[in-house]
């Protein structure tokens, strides 16, 4: 089929389904822990919400700011906050990310826990030098003087099917390699919650990054109540004894449709670890796996090279080198900036992932 | 001449108001958007920055110490005064003996405050204990009047194990908690839009206390300094905007820095109040710095503060500014008209003040800065195992793997390292 014919119908059946299909997926309900008692179904951006609202009840200081905050947010995950805790609290900023985390760096080292949205990861630049260079040392250059640890900037992350250039990235690579503070991405709402919860209350400058095609097609039965899940603790959210399948974020579905894929038609099974904490990350959990499976791949939408699996392959090849039977495949956006119309051939999608699987199985 | 008194023309009160229409102009009916509260107007007129009068310098002292008009005067005591002015003593010749002992490559780095003694004392003195301070990097006289000691400030510089900062940072790079003053840190206005945040919390706790940020000329043009002003006006924050405008940042003289009407007059396009005064006067900048601290106070609102002042030394002790400003300009603002001379001027005619005191004080200052400059040069250095602590507040698994890693290397190679300047490791 000609490349034109095959961009239509990946194109016609976006539109026609609502979700993307040629290169897209399905998402995966999680279960809920049940000694976490009782559950309502809750979308992502209403489970971040839960999140907010529970964190800002129990933490009477709590201030959440950011970019048109005040009405609900442009993803609705600040909905009813305003409302229900005031104005002094929960409030709207000028537009300007360097202004909006130097202003929550403030708020933090005076003692109150801030929550700083920024509209889309794709625009947290801005405020690159006040996170690496301020809120990341802000305990180290003070011998422990001072801390802005009750800083958690929160912003939207990842490809949402039409986000192009400016709405699609994933630039966790970029703050992985500052030592200082923690980078946090969820997988749906259950773990939105509890991990948003957890960098809320951490002692440390944390980035939390939502992605954002999970938002609203996202849903699950979600805990009610005030619960954390622990970061830099990677989750093996499938077992299997073959193939070790590293992700975080949207991809996790992705691979575990894959991981069905590969029992299915190939016969081989593979082991689904959401990494949940980029940095500091688990890598015990990783080189458990990967010395039980011989065989790893990492894969993640930002682009290729010096993304975040170049960390991981390095880092188990260095921990579990003899136990390796095949090279590490890293399945990844390609080393492009994320272009527009092209969306179903830039992403790390099941067929792409699927080879790997395939690559692995082979090698030896 | 004629461009020189045209904009340093006196302002009263209402000329002061500057009106943006013409005095024959017809007003029209008021404006109904929402980005404005006006008027509409058939003229089509620029507002030309030529023709808006300059904000004018306040000042109490003139140039020979004298008091020009006595309502202005602050009347401070004889102890509190002499206090003040012995603080600027000091602050200059702990400033002088840190300078040479790096040209003599005892210390590595060191900034002087020449100049600017005023400035940091009037502020400081103006300002409560309870007032948080985000300091840049040329407020030693700062740190030194709430208290820290220059000991204290030399074990920074030095990095022994007795700087508060444990080592983690180069030369003036103090961090005040005893103080409360915020740490020091290299990139330049940062710390603005953290003032703001700092300013906005603190408000929620304490509406009678204030943030005092300091930053200079050449901070002013950073993206931040715009942010954390935008920001405290729109969210109320009690934040003074401290603007040492020394005339340099490094070799950059204010005329490449803005064309506008320096910092001052920045503060209306933010609805922020703002203020200029003489930096070299104490009884200005402490005039001005209690007033500006009472409007933000008492009104919840930042004000913009700007300290007309002139950096008598050299950058840093990495720049030679010789290199780009004569030394006749230097000389005047060195010897001629100098901050600290001002009010000797005023202490001798009190009669609170003579070359014997001056003297006598001079050399007692000098013995306790060398004494406590020995002192810091002879205090061991941190543990090295200090680099890997309190990145995060608890070490990550990673870091121990490294932390590890290093101590292995250390008992194989450690006679390679200085460890002797060194505490012990454990």
């Amino acid at each position: 089929m000609s490349c034109g014919r095959l961009l239509k119908r990946a194109l016609t059946s976006v539109k026609k389904d609502g979700i993307r299909t040629a290169a897209g997926f399905a998402y995966i309900p999680q279960t809920p822990n049940p000694a976490l008692g009782e559950t309502t179904k809750l979308n992502m951006f209403q489970s971040i919400n839960s999140a907010m609202d529970i964190a800002m009840e129990k933490d009477s200081s709590a201030v959440l700011f950011g970019e048109d905050v005040a009405f609900g947010g442009v993803f609705r995950c600040s909905l009813g906050l305003q409302d229900k805790y005031g104005s002094a609290r929960v409030f709207n900023t000028p537009l300007t990310e360097q202004g909006i985390i130097g202003f929550g760096i403030g708020v933090a080292a005076a003692g109150t826990t801030a929550i700083a949205e920024i509209q889309f990861a794709d625009y947290i630049y801005p405020g690159f030098d006040q996170i690496v260079n301020e809120a990341a040392k802000y305990r180290y250059r003070s011998g422990n003087e001072y801390n802005c640890g009750g800083l958690t900037v929160r912003a939207p992350w990842g490809a949402v099917g039409h986000g192009a250039l400016y709405h699609s990235q994933s630039p966790e690579a970029f703050f992985a390699h500052v030592p200082g503070i923690k980078v946090v991405v969820p997988r749906g709402p259950i773990q939105a919650k509890g991990l948003l919860l957890s960098c809320i209350r951490d002692q440390n400058p944390c980035i939390f990054f939502e992605p954002k095609i999970l938002y609203r097609m996202a849903a699950e039965e979600v805990p009610v109540g005030d619960y954390t899940l622990p970061l830099s603790q990677a989750e093996v959210v499938r077992q299997g004894s073959d193939i070790t399948m590293i992700g975080w974020g949207t991809v996790i579905h992705v691979l575990l449709e894959v991981a069905t894929m590969a029992e299915e038609q190939l016969g081989v099974s593979c082991e689904v670890i959401d990494l949940q904490t980029i940095m500091p990350y688990d890598s015990a959990t990783i080189e458990k796996s990967v010395q039980k499976t011989g065989k790893a791949m990492v894969v993640h939408e930002a682009p290729l090279t010096q993304g975040f699996g170049a960390e991981i392959a390095a880092r188990i090849q260095e921990s579990c080198f003899l136990h390796l039977e095949a090279p590490i495949q890293r399945v990844t956006g390609w080393d492009t900036p994320f272009a527009y119309i092209y969306e179903p051939f830039y992403l790390p999608d099941k067929w792409r992932c699927f080879e790997a699987v395939k690559k692995l199985r082979d090698f030896m | 001449m004629l461009t020189l008194l045209r904009r340093v023309r006196c302002l009263t009160p209402a000329t002061f108001g500057f009106s943006y229409f013409h005095h024959d102009s017809v007003r029209d009916e008021p404006t109904p958007f929402p980005g404005v509260t006006s008027e509409f107007t058939k003229d089509l007129r620029f507002i030309l920055p030529e023709e808006v009068p300059t904000i004018p310098v306040y000042r109490v002292l003139n140039s020979q110490g004298k008091v020009i008009n006595p309502d202005d005067d602050p009347n401070f005591d004889e102890d509190d005064i002499v206090t003040m002015y012995k603080f600027m003593i000091r602050t200059s010749i702990m400033d002088r003996i840190l300078y040479q002992s790096q040209r003599q490559g005892r210390i590595s780095f060191y900034m002087t405050n020449f100049g600017e003694e005023a400035t940091q004392i009037g502020s400081a003195r103006a300002l409560k204990f309870k007032d948080v301070v985000f300091p840049q990097y040329r407020e030693a006289g700062v740190f030194l009047w709430r208290g820290y000691s220059p000991l204290e400030c030399m074990h920074q510089c030095f990095g022994t194990a007795e700087d508060f900062g444990k080592g983690k940072q180069m030369p003036v790079h103090y961090t005040g908690a005893k103080v409360n003053i915020q740490t020091v840190s290299s990139p330049l206005g940062t710390q603005i839009p953290q003032a703001s945040g700092y300013a906005y919390a603190l408000k929620q706790r304490d509406s009678s206390a204030c943030v005092v940020c300091y930053f200079g000329d050449g901070a002013a043009s950073e993206g931040d300094c715009h942010s954390a002003m935008n920001m405290a006006a729109t969210l109320d924050c009690p934040v003074l905007f401290f603007c040492r405008n020394n005339g340099y940042a490094i070799s950059t003289s204010t005329k490449e820095q803005y064309r506008g009407d320096g910092i001052a007059s920045r503060g209306i396009g933010y609805g922020i109040p703002a203020i200029r005064f003489d930096g070299n006067d104490l009884f200005a900048v402490y005039n001005a710095t209690k007033a500006a601290r009472k409007l933000a106070v008492e009104q919840q609102r930042p004000v913009v503060m700007e300290a007309m002042t002139y950096r008598v030394g050299h950058h840093s002790t990495s720049d030679d500014s010789t290199a780009y400003r004569s030394v006749d300009e230097v000389n005047y603002w060195d010897s001629v008209d100098t901050p600290i001379n001002r009010i000797r001027s005023y202490l001798t005619d009190k009669g609170w003040w003579d070359e014997a005191r001056e003297k006598e004080f001079r050399a007692a200052v000098r013995g306790e800065i060398l004494r406590a400059f020995s002192t810091a040069e002879n205090t061991k250095l941190p543990n090295p195992l200090q680099i890997f602590e309190e990145v995060w507040h608890d070490i990550p698994e990673h870091l121990q793997r490294q932390k590890d890693e290093f101590l292995q290397h250390m008992k194989e190679y450690g006679g390679n390292y200085p460890l002797d300047a060194c505490e012990d490791m454990k």
